[in-house]
């Protein structure tokens, strides 16, 4: 047998994901959970088995521990494969270089061994920040018709965000004449979804020129992809029109899981045609007690509610009490709201507890914006945490 | 534990106790409290106890058992040495398939004998509780016993077809053995023997070898019973939680029970319960929802009233429908402005909009799986 991977996928997973402050105090973002039972990359690594893709490289640098934990063998991805198979890269010493990755095209760059190992005609490149659902092998049929060396996956955007990403400037037939790094003059509304896909040769070449060059700074967007357009290869954007949300802030990341919410959700996580695959948590089915009331929100297993749930999203095993109150918020795996507590407008992260008679946030119409708990802190009892605070320590009130 | 145990699950002895739920699979596969099947309880106290062999005796309707166990992996029994042997039963021209528990310990001898593990503990999948099997050998190990029967005290009479009760002296020893006594009373206690028992390697492979030279047939008749006086028989008071699964009424009854805190908290919170996961999106409860005292499961969609109820994955509620005191199993669809009120659902059913069904917690109205009503 001819031991091939036709399409080999790197995911840049080393992001420290430093808008998201407590929530990546010790675990890189791509780790954050999302919507009461997932991690964001568990989109990334989804898309990529339900696309046929069985072969993926997961760079990571920032805090790994935790994200190679939960990627383990690859086993709930269908990623556990004697040939192929998710392998995690880790940043490595070797006889004759020794360094962290630079940037994310020197991630690549350190890894194209593993690449050249499955022999691969086309990489694709992901990152581990967003929440989407996409066909990749849809892509790749694009690439291959359109014969480009290069094909970008567009999204059009507010034109007024534009310039918080990098800009396609493209001609109708969708071949990109210009690519401009968060351009504070946006020429169009088109942009870069950080999904590319390269002819394996054509990006093996670049990579190893940029490597040489000393004044690059080793970065897709900033080298790579401008030195190609320069050169003349053939860049084509890939139109991509669905969900797709950059969970890099608290308000997105908030946001993002509130779109889950609803009968006809933005973003549909029980789509049988599209299963998100997950690291499932061993939890007996949620209780809903005899006093709750459970309203528009999205309950993990293991959870035991008493008290009153509100447009949230619970991952498992998180207790609400009788008389507590959680109300437009996200609360990650392990937390415990005491009895008459109220938690608003808040994301609260993993083993937290907050105490009885606690207050958390503030209505989200006060406008003082998220409150956010780090990990495994506790409140106390009757403390009041103010809207928009962001804590990582125990808390004990004024 | 210091010494070693293989484990060995019966996984259709029982199948007659409800056959409502096991038509069309083994006692061992019914699914109960949301997202287990029977076998998870017998399977997750082997493993948690340490025990990484485990050898699940078959006789017929096991693919959906096959389906469920997969590698194993899921109870950690995807092993290089041991993990999950199936034993399906072994029959030529001339053998027909086990009717016995004897028999069928007969027919898997060739595993008894390639193990090597100092004891086997066996056990049905007729009950639900969180047993530590470590205990249970050691004291069989301090006893010096041939046999070790784990016993729950109860109080209702069994409605199992073939129930045996014990009588142990007080340092244990079993110094009377009755088969389908008739004469228990409610609320007169009783020690009631759980299917789960205790031996060495070696005495119940001799044991199957001499059962077989004379022509024995029955393990409680020929084996438990007849030997009382000469074999050191203990039995293992089990003081824990235990629900025997005997009757629909028992299974409904038992369910229910899951609603009660120190119930759960036993069962689950101690340890973890093992079972095959299936990637389903978290439950979802949708504007105008009404959910009480429930155990709800993931991929369940609800847009109704739910009371006292256990659903299990997959499960759709629609708008201005109540389901009350009801079990609704695995991707089960209830249309809207249905009523239902003690009902057990099997597998897949689909209630259609408006339909009105109700039995009683004596007398739950079962619709069995794959129906559309």
């Amino acid at each position: 047998m001819l031991r091939k991977k036709e399409c080999v996928a790197m995911l840049l997973a080393g992001g420290q994901g430093s808008r998201l402050y407590a929530l990546t105090n010790n675990i890189a973002k791509p780790a954050v959970a999302f919507g009461a039972k997932y991690r964001i990359i568990d989109f990334p690594l989804s898309n990529c088995i339900n696309s046929g893709i069985d072969t993926v490289g997961v760079l990571t640098q920032y805090e790994p521990l935790e994200l190679n934990e939960y990627i383990g063998n690859g086993q709930p991805w269908d990623l556990d494969r004697a040939f192929g198979g998710v392998h995690i890269l880790s940043p490595y010493q070797a006889k004759k270089k020794q360094s962290w990755f630079e940037g994310t095209a020197n991630a690549i760059y350190q890894n194209l061994h593993f690449m050249k190992k499955y022999d691969p005609d086309y990489i694709l490149i992901l990152s581990g920040d967003h929440i989407y659902k996409m066909d990749y092998a849809d892509m790749l049929r694009a690439h291959k018709a359109t014969g480009a060396d290069c094909t970008i996956a567009a999204i059009e955007v507010p034109i007024k965000e534009a310039s918080r990403f990098g800009v396609l400037n493209c001609n109708p037939d969708g071949t990109i004449y210009e690519f401009e790094e968060k351009p504070k003059q946006p020429k169009s509304n088109l942009a870069s979804m950080g999904i590319y896909i390269f002819t394996a040769k054509k990006l093996f070449d670049y990579l190893e020129a940029d490597d040489k060059n000393p004044d690059s700074s080793k970065d897709f967007g900033k080298d790579i992809l401008p030195a190609m357009l320069k050169a003349g290869e053939k860049m084509v954007s890939y139109r991509f029109k669905g969900y797709w949300k950059d969970v890099g802030t608290i308000t997105s990341l908030w946001e993002s899981n509130m779109d889950l919410l609803g009968a006809e959700p933005a973003f549909d996580v029980g789509d049988s045609d599209w299963k998100i695959h997950s690291r499932n948590p061993l939890a007996p089915p949620e209780y809903i007690g005899e006093k709750a009331v459970v309203d528009n929100s999205l309950i993990a297993l293991g959870c035991e509610i008493e008290g009153n749930v509100k447009n949230s999203v619970l991952a498992s095993n998180v207790i609400v009490e009788a008389g507590a109150t959680v109300r437009n918020s996200v609360i990650m795996a392990g937390t415990v709201i005491r009895k008459n507590a109220v938690v608003e407008y808040s994301i609260i992260d993993e083993n937290v507890t907050v105490e009885t008679g606690a207050t958390v946030g503030a209505p989200k119409e006060e406008g003082a914006g998220i409150a956010v708990l780090g990990r495994g802190i506790t409140i106390a009892s009757g403390a009041k945490v103010a809207g928009g605070v962001i804590l990582d320590k125990d808390y004990k009130g004024e | 534990m210091a010494h070693s145990t293989v484990g060995v699950i019966f996984s259709n002895i029982h199948d007659e106790n409800i056959p409502e739920l096991s038509r069309q699979r083994t006692m061992a596969s019914v699914p109960f409290g949301g997202r287990y099947r029977l076998i998870d309880f017998a399977l997750s106290n082997m493993v948690n106890s340490g025990i990484t062999t485990v050898g699940i005796v078959t006789k017929n309707n096991y693919q959906s058992l096959i389906d469920h166990l997969g590698s194993g992996k899921e109870w950690d029994l995807a092993r290089k040495d041991g993990g999950i042997k199936l034993l399906p039963p072994y029959s030529d021209e001339t053998d027909k398939p086990y009717t016995t528990r004897l028999e069928a310990l007969m027919g898997i001898t060739g595993f008894l004998n390639h193990r090597n593990e100092d004891y086997v503990v066996i056990s049905d999948c007729d009950g639900i509780a969180h047993m530590n099997i470590a205990d249970i050998v050691r004291y069989h190990e301090e006893n010096g016993a041939d046999i070790t029967m784990v016993y729950h005290e109860e109080t209702e009479p069994s409605e199992s077809s073939y129930f045996i009760t014990l009588q142990p002296d007080a340092s244990g020893r079993i110094k009377g053995l009755r088969i389908n006594p008739s004469d228990l009373k409610k609320g007169k206690r009783y020690n009631l023997y759980v299917n789960i028992m205790v031996m060495s390697r070696e005495f119940l492979v001799n044991t199957i070898q001499s059962a077989v030279q004379r022509g024995f047939s029955s393990f409680g008749r020929d084996i438990l019973a007849k030997n009382v006086d000469t074999l050191r028989i203990f039995g293992y008071a089990f003081k824990g939680y235990y629900a025997g699964v005997n009757s629909i009424q028992d299974y409904y009854k038992h369910s229910m029970e899951l609603l009660e805190k120190p119930v759960r908290d036993e069962l689950f919170g101690a340890r973890d319960i093992y079972t095959k996961v299936r990637d389903s999106a978290p439950s979802k409860y949708l504007e105008g929802a009404t959910v009480k005292d429930s155990l709800i499961s993931d991929g369940c969609v609800i847009e109704g009233t739910v009371e006292n109820c256990i659903l299990f994955r997959g499960v759709k509620v629609g708008k201005g429908s109540v389901v009350k005191n009801s079990i609704i199993m695995q991707d089960t669809v209830i249309g809207e402005h249905v009523s239902l009120d003690s009902v057990i659902t099997d597998k897949n059913v689909v209630i259609r909009d408006r339909r009105t069904l109700a039995g009683c917690p004596e007398l739950p109205y079962f619709v069995s799986k794959g129906r559309m009503l």
